[in-house]
């Protein structure tokens, strides 16, 4: 048989980069967080996970190394995942009722109590 | 990879199944399959955020004020677990292509123990949850005009953590038992597909979460 | 008219002459149930899906019954939950897995030259899957039953339904996961264990549809098993966001629905087109008119498929504006649909046709499926669907498609490969009959209905005005032909096991791999790994084989 490694050995230089990027986006993202960055605080938070879940696809799980077909059906999901909520924007962003009434019995429960 | 004669002790190591040609080929499948999964994956996960998505933009500011009541030290802790066991999981694969078979087991052992930290840290959680009076239908507890919104946004916090909560576990399972495979010397560089896969699955698991952290517990910290 | 039935016949044994699959592992209970080879789990999927035809047309027979006289024989309550039930059990445990878990399953290896899928253990999973979600169905249904109609529709199915509705949801949840199993094998199969020189293009129409299906079975289901999952905690803990009085957005839960259960109409006549398009060329003795539309068009199929979802909810309080998006987008569905018709018709042109069983089957699927798409543009438009919505016109639009259509192209398609799956010949003179009663009962069932709906009968009562009795005698007088259709097979077909003359490798003088190899098929399909080196349906118009 081959060689047996005694211990863990050194990390990957890669890998090691890689996880130390996503720590400090996480510091990044939770201070921003706190910005009053009104309604962009969303898009900065969104943006932020979108690039480290960038990361871990490429880094991580080799995505771009593999061939094409996994690419395919990662693509597939995020993009049928996209079929969803543009078409049913069609809707929600034209529709011209909005929620009223009286919302005070939160579970429909202390109609019993 | 080549596709070298094979000695027969390594052809029964490599559970090459009658349908296909080569080791690789059967190698690839695997993993097209598993991403396959997560593409479905993706879509389960998809129609919770997108009853997420119309919450928070139909009661904007209900949503923050319950969103702004999430433990996010916690939250960020469990982030901060989570991103370091993919990179454990992303070097215990690392490991077992260049045949670190006991790197290999090791990794994979912190790996499943970093997700048992994860789970932990979510219980408790869960546990400060149902103390605080908001886990809607079984013991919630809040008043005022955003009370409702409040019930909704917990409902979906609970329903997304705890079906991502559930992979967790299954996820801990799987990694626990490539590692004790891979202690007992199950795998080789010829043979580590299950430890890769694996791996795609934990990644996925964590995929998910780096979406729910900001959507969860980031959202309405400065304001609605 | 001549056949070319027995012709290509051999009675000696098969090249390589070795156990079937059927009895190289024995016959013990235990050798089926923990099979790994895909024809013989496609055997325990055809015997699980027979049970649930049965169980689910025994639901419509009482529903005809009922509405046989205006006021009905049954409580509302009761009709609610036998339409219901009919619903329920048709839907996810015959149409969804009817064609690709047991002709999907039993050929796609086959017709890509493989010795198996590529995940059989997911396989036999699929089918426990499976198993399970139809034993929790039946419990639900023996337990008192659910009144919710097949769609679930909140707040209804969460607030006021008094039925099992939790064990119903669990029921479809479970055998959704089935579906993505089998839906994952077939993608990941076809994409990776092609045998030598089988190109895309030299592929099955069928494999193509049954890869199409497998799409959406893989894309659309799990947003239904999610939805799924949130009614039923909905319902158990009465908090929620689907329910108005909560704050939520029933409108949200119908998004939901139809993303997935849209999509599942193309799950159910999909792979119907895939068998069509194997019959036709066969018994028309002519080559596929047009493979490549008729290929592509699937594929554009199962993509605009979820493109059109809103169309179920154009009166359901949806915007005007998305009413006509959504309104568009269906009629260009038709397009796909359409051409495959013509390459049909086309294919017949000039062909050197005869009508045996199948080939019936299939032009009866061509007849009604034209019918059943046509009306469908009529609910796709916007103004005559407010008419229609909820009528006898739906449900008459949508039998056409799925009974008449799916149905048609299932008996078609067990029929044409009976030979190749059990070794031996069906009697043809009774599958003809069969196949006429079904064509003509089929007609009578509900062709009356889309009368009815224009008239303005609504769908989901278990009584009506009196003036649309004849419609729905005629509609019930109909329906007991088709039970006779449908319970012939049973007879002539299970007689056919024991006393059926012996088919060879290739009765109906065929293209396509799976009539290289005996009938029935050795343990892992072939001896030698075909190479493929030709394009498929290379018919010519004389009955000897052409590929052998």
């Amino acid at each position: 048989m081959r060689s047996v490694d005694a211990g863990l050995g050194r990390p990957p230089r890669s890998l090691l980069l890689t996880w130390l990027a996503l720590l400090g986006l996480v510091a990044l993202t939770l201070g921003l967080a706190y910005a009053p960055l009104g309604r962009f605080s969303i898009v900065v938070a969104l943006t932020i996970a979108a690039v480290k879940a960038g990361l871990v696809v490429t880094l991580f799980m080799k995505l771009f190394r593999g061939p094409v077909l996994a690419r395919v059906a990662a693509g597939a999901g995020l993009f049928w995942l996209g079929i969803l909520f543009s078409l049913a924007a069609t809707d929600y962003l034209t529709r011209n009722d909005t929620a009223t009434g009286n919302f005070s019995l939160p579970t429909g429960r202390e109609e019993s109590r | 990879m080549s596709e070298t004669p094979l000695a027969p002790q390594d052809l029964g190591r490599l559970h090459l199944e009658p349908q296909y040609a080569t080791a690789r080929q059967q190698a690839e499948t695997a993993a097209f399959g598993m991403w396959v999964f997560l593409a479905t994956e993706v879509l389960f996960f998809g129609g919770m955020l997108f009853g997420y998505t119309y919450l928070r933009a139909t009661f904007p500011e209900g949503f923050a004020e319950a969103a702004r009541e999430t433990h996010v030290i916690i939250g960020t802790i469990n982030t901060v677990v989570l991103l370091t066991s993919s990179f454990t999981m992303a070097w215990a694969v690392h490991a077992a292509e260049r045949d670190r078979r006991r790197a290999t087991a090791l990794l994979l052992a912190a790996t499943a123990l970093l997700g048992l930290l994860f789970l932990g840290l979510k219980g408790l959680e869960y546990y400060k949850e149902w103390e605080e009076g908001v886990v809607p239908g079984l013991n919630f507890h809040k008043d005022g005009p955003n009370a409702h919104v409040a019930a909704m946004f917990y409902y979906l916090y609970f329903m997304l953590t705890g079906v991502h909560g559930l992979h967790v576990t299954i996820g801990i399972g799987l990694v626990a038992l490539m590692a004790v495979r891979a202690w007992r010397g199950g795998f080789s560089a010829r043979y580590y597909t299950p430890v890769e896969v694996t791996g795609l699955y934990w990644h996925f698991v964590d995929l998910v979460w780096i979406f729910l952290y900001p959507l969860i517990y980031l959202a309405g910290r400065s304001g609605p | 008219m001549t056949t070319a039935t027995f012709t290509g016949q051999s009675e000696e044994p098969a090249p390589g002459s070795q156990a079937s699959y059927l009895t190289a592992e024995g016959f013990t209970l235990r050798s089926w149930l923990l099979t790994k080879d895909h024809k013989r789990i496609a055997i325990l999927y055809t015997i699980s899906i027979t049970l649930f035809f049965f169980v689910g047309g025994a639901a419509a027979t009482l529903i005809r019954f009922n509405l046989v006289t205006p006021p009905g024989l049954f409580q509302p309550d009761t009709y609610n939950r036998l339409f219901t039930m009919h619903g329920i059990v048709m839907v996810w445990f015959f149409l969804i897995p009817s064609i690709p878990t047991t002709l999907g399953n039993f050929l796609i290896p086959l017709m890509i030259g493989a010795k198996d899928l590529a995940f059989p253990r997911l396989n036999l999973l699929s089918w426990y899957l499976f198993v399970i979600a139809g034993v929790l169905g039946l419990i639900a249904i023996g337990a008192g039953g659910v009144d919710t109609g097949w769609t679930f529709y909140t707040p209804f199915s969460t607030m006021y339904s008094n039925g099992y509705v939790v064990l119903a949801l669990a029921a479809v949840f479970v055998s959704g996961f089935s579906s993505i199993l089998t839906g994952l094998n077939f993608i990941v199969s076809i994409h990776r264990l092609r045998a030598p020189g089988l190109t895309w293009y030299r592929l099955p129409v069928f494999c193509w549809s049954n890869y199409a299906t497998a799409l959406i079975l893989v894309l659309a289901t799990p947003i239904l098993a999610i939805t799924l999952a949130l009614v039923a905690v909905e319902r158990l803990l009465k908090v929620g966001i689907f329910d108005p009085a909560l704050g939520g957005d029933p409108l949200l839960f119908q998004h939901l629905f139809w993303f997935y259960s849209h999509p599942a109409v193309y799950i159910m006549i999909l792979p119907g087109f895939g068998v069509i398009s194997e019959i036709v060329p066969c018994f028309a003795r002519k080559p596929l008119f047009g493979y490549k539309f008729v290929v592509w068009s699937s594929i554009a199929i199962a993509g605009i498929g979820f493109f059109v979802w809103a169309h179920h909810m154009f009166v359901a309080g949806i915007s005007l504006y998305a009413g006509l998006v959504f309104s568009l987008l269906s009629y260009i569905i038709a397009v796909p649909s359409a051409i495959k018709v013509f390459n049909w018709t086309a294919t017949l042109h000039k062909g050197w046709i005869s009508f045996d069983a199948p080939m019936l089957y299939a032009l009866g699927f061509i007849g009604l499926f034209t019918i059943g798409g046509l009306t469908g543009l009529f609910v796709a438009n916007l103004a005559f669907d407010v008419h229609a919505t909820d009528t006898y016109f739906v449900v008459a639009h949508f039998h056409y498609i799925m009974v008449g259509g799916m149905v048609s192209a299932y008996f078609g398609g067990l029929h044409y490969w009976w030979p190749k799956i059990t070794g031996r010949l069906y009697p043809e003179w009774w599958a003809r009959i069969a196949a006429i009663l079904i064509f003509f009962g089929f007609n009578l069932t509900f062709f009356p209905q889309f009368i009815l709906g224009y008239l303005g009968m609504q769908r989901r009562y278990a009584s009506y005005p009196p003036e649309f009795q004849i419609w729905n005698v005629l509609s019930s007088a109909g329906a007991s032909i088709l039970a006779v259709g449908y319970a012939l097979p049973l007879f002539y077909l299970g007689w056919s096991l024991w006393r059926g003359q012996k088919a060879g490798p290739n009765p109906w003088a065929a293209t396509g791999l799976e009539w290289r190899t005996p009938s029935p098929p050795p343990p892992h399909n072939f001896d030698v790994t075909p190479t493929v080196t030709r394009p498929p349906y290379q018919y010519r118009p004389d009955p000897e084989p052409q590929d052998v």
